[in-house]
């Protein structure tokens, strides 16, 4: 055995670089039994999670997900089989030394009360030893990932932040030593529904940059279709139901457990499937903050429009405003930014665009893309549209099963 | 002669007895901490041990603090040991207590955090579960401060220092001159002491306290 070496300095060689891939992880034959239990909590389960690609565990309660993940990082040590990060067995490696190359994000973030936001993330980068001055840039870098302004929250408290902010630090401070390797045991399970959504969303933003191998837990089958690159349906026993891609377990569940577990109207869950990105997106009415109203008021009937969205000068949506408001004086002299605006991102799905669309009171809600500009609008007419289309499409290749 | 008039013309002996009474107090508390702390560590993750620890420190509290100074002549020659092990041995029960139960409270997801970023049993101790416990064990410092400023002055009793040898002698004369002065006065110091150690102690208490759990 080469020992651990080599994994080592790897990763603290080019802590900035993004290009850094994750490393594909193998379990072999993996069974945990507690003493005096008969069936064993996690049974004879081998599975490969390739590098750099996001792989979803999935199945009811108490059937050995959380298990299986914590078995990866060892703080549960599987009775027999095997288990290899990269080509390292991690039953070889020191605990401790093994766990400060694997992030580990747990539900409600798990941020040390005592500890400012800056002190957090760098807990272990200070395991490892790097001196003050790397360890700083990596924090200001890690919260700028995270999308969390430095200057703002560096010296913050984690009871001074939202649930959502809080499990955004959880995920910083879980990269900050650059592993290539991330669990994730039910991270967004706490939060209220529209914020797992953005958390979702920004996730995926992340690992298109980072690459990681990420395995993550959930309950929540639409969760596992929206990030999953794989999902491993798993039943009681850990015991591997179908382990494929989102697309492919849609189409054609391998067992009933599985139908079962999708659950009915696969047609809808497949709304889940299709990113805002792949479908047309509509111009609304656009005003800048600083325009004239009459201009404004002018292009929105010219369009045959009752509202008019409002960007900042840097592109980003302020508010919706309908014509009346347009017509008091100066009214886009100055514009407040709306912090309850439905927004979407072009990775969202139109699942939640379809949610987004609910909530709001317009039947349309804003895309933004990067560094949060306005990119245009969704309809509910293009959602039930492409509804149609995945309906008819399922139906097809349900009857060539058949 | 009134109380004010005593206490001047006593002031020297008075402020003597006081500064004794302080330090016997403050050096037996610092004793008490440390092996409070210890023993808590080591009880703290084990249930059961966790459970004596708790039940030893109710115990020993009704343990009648005269009776132990008594026990503790007829074995200890110098006053002054009997005195710093009694009010030690006073003083770890509240401490002891407080310890195991603030320890114990760390939520237990904050310690499977701890442990799953590659931080080492004794690192996860100090590092977490130290810092988010310390008001809890502060609070039980304070407990055991004021506890042992009246159980001090029954070291006199032991021959050991302090301010009750004003109490014993006021007691031993009463209905002679100046008696009840001087009981009173033994009384009035400790009381002022035990304020004041207190106050300190709570702004100790909120300097060492992390910004991010303070109430």
């Amino acid at each position: 055995m080469s020992d651990t070496r080599p994994t080592t300095s790897d990763v603290t060689a080019a802590p900035d670089a993004h290009e850094v891939r994750g490393q594909r992880i193998v379990l072999e034959g993996v069974t945990k039994r507690y003493p005096g239990q008969e069936t064993p909590a996690v049974d004879d389960v081998s599975l490969e999670i390739p590098a750099g690609e996001i792989v979803m565990f999935v199945g009811p309660s108490g059937c050995g997900k959380t298990t299986m993940l914590k078995m990866i990082n060892r703080l549960i040590e599987p009775t027999s089989g095997r288990i290899l990060i990269g080509d390292d067995e991690v039953t070889h490696r020191d605990p401790d030394e093994l766990r400060r190359h694997v992030g580990y994000v747990i539900q409600g973030a798990g941020l040390f009360p005592h500890l400012t936001v800056a002190k957090n993330i760098a807990l272990v980068p200070g395991l490892l030893g790097w001196d003050k001055e790397r360890t700083a840039e990596r924090v200001r870098e890690m919260l700028d990932i995270v999308n969390l302004d430095p200057d703002e929250y560096a010296d913050r408290y984690p009871r001074e932040l939202s649930g959502g902010q809080q499990q955004r630090v959880g995920v910083a401070r879980a990269l900050a030593a650059d592993p290539p390797v991330l669990l994730m045991d039910e991270p967004f399970g706490a939060v209220d529904p529209l914020t797992r959504q953005r958390l979702q969303d920004e996730l995926l933003r992340l690992q298109e940059e980072l690459r990681k191998t990420i395995v993550f837990v959930t309950h929540d089958f639409d969760e596992a279709v929206k990030l999953g690159d794989r999902i491993a349906i798993l039943e009681v026993g850990s015991r591997v139901a179908q382990y494929d891609t989102p697309e492919a377990i849609l189409a054609e569940p391998a067992n009933d457990f599985v139908a079962g577990f999708i659950g009915h109207g696969a047609a809808l869950k497949q709304l889940t499937l299709t990113r805002v990105r792949d479908v047309d997106l509509h111009e609304a009415a656009v005003a800048h903050v600083g325009d004239d109203p009459a201009t404004a008021i002018a292009a929105a009937e010219a369009l045959g429009r009752e509202h008019v969205i409002v960007l900042d000068r840097a592109d980003r949506p302020l508010r919706w405003l309908s014509l009346r408001e347009l017509n008091r004086p100066g009214a886009l002299s100055t514009v407040s930014r709306d912090d309850d605006l439905e927004a979407v991102t072009l990775g969202s799905t139109l699942n939640d665009a379809l949610d987004s669309m609910l909530t709001s009171s317009h039947g349309v809600v804003v895309v933004t893309g990067r560094r949060g500009r306005y990119e245009g609008v969704v309809r509910i007419e293009t959602v039930m549209g492409a509804m149609q289309a995945l309906h008819t499409g399922a139906h097809a290749s349900g009857r060539a099963v058949r | 002669m009134s109380l004010w008039e005593y206490v001047q013309d006593r002031w020297s002996l008075l402020s003597f007895q006081s500064y004794q009474h302080l330090s016997l107090v403050v050096q037996s508390l610092l004793i008490a901490t440390v092996v409070a702390l210890a023993l808590a560590c080591l009880a703290y993750r084990s249930q059961r041990v966790s459970e004596l620890a708790l039940s030893v420190s109710s115990v020993g509290l009704t343990l009648p603090s005269f009776a132990l100074f008594g026990i503790l002549i007829a074995f200890i020659p110098n006053g002054i040991v009997i005195s710093v092990a009694a009010l030690a041995f006073y003083g770890t029960l509240p401490i002891l207590r407080n310890a195991v139960v603030g320890l114990s409270r760390v939520d237990p997801g904050l310690v499977e955090s701890a442990r799953g970023m590659g931080m080492s049993r004794t690192a996860t101790l100090v590092r977490l579960e130290i810092p988010l416990a310390w008001p809890v064990i502060v609070t039980g410092v304070r407990i055991s401060a004021q506890m042992l400023m009246g159980i001090a002055a029954i070291a006199a009793y032991a021959s050991g220092p302090g301010l009750g040898s004003f109490i014993f002698s006021g007691l031993s004369r009463i209905g002679g001159a100046n008696a009840t002065n001087s009981a009173w006065a033994g009384t009035l110091a400790i009381v002022v002491l035990a304020i004041g150690l207190d106050l300190v102690l709570n702004l100790l208490g909120r300097l060492t306290t992390s910004r991010g759990i303070r109430v």
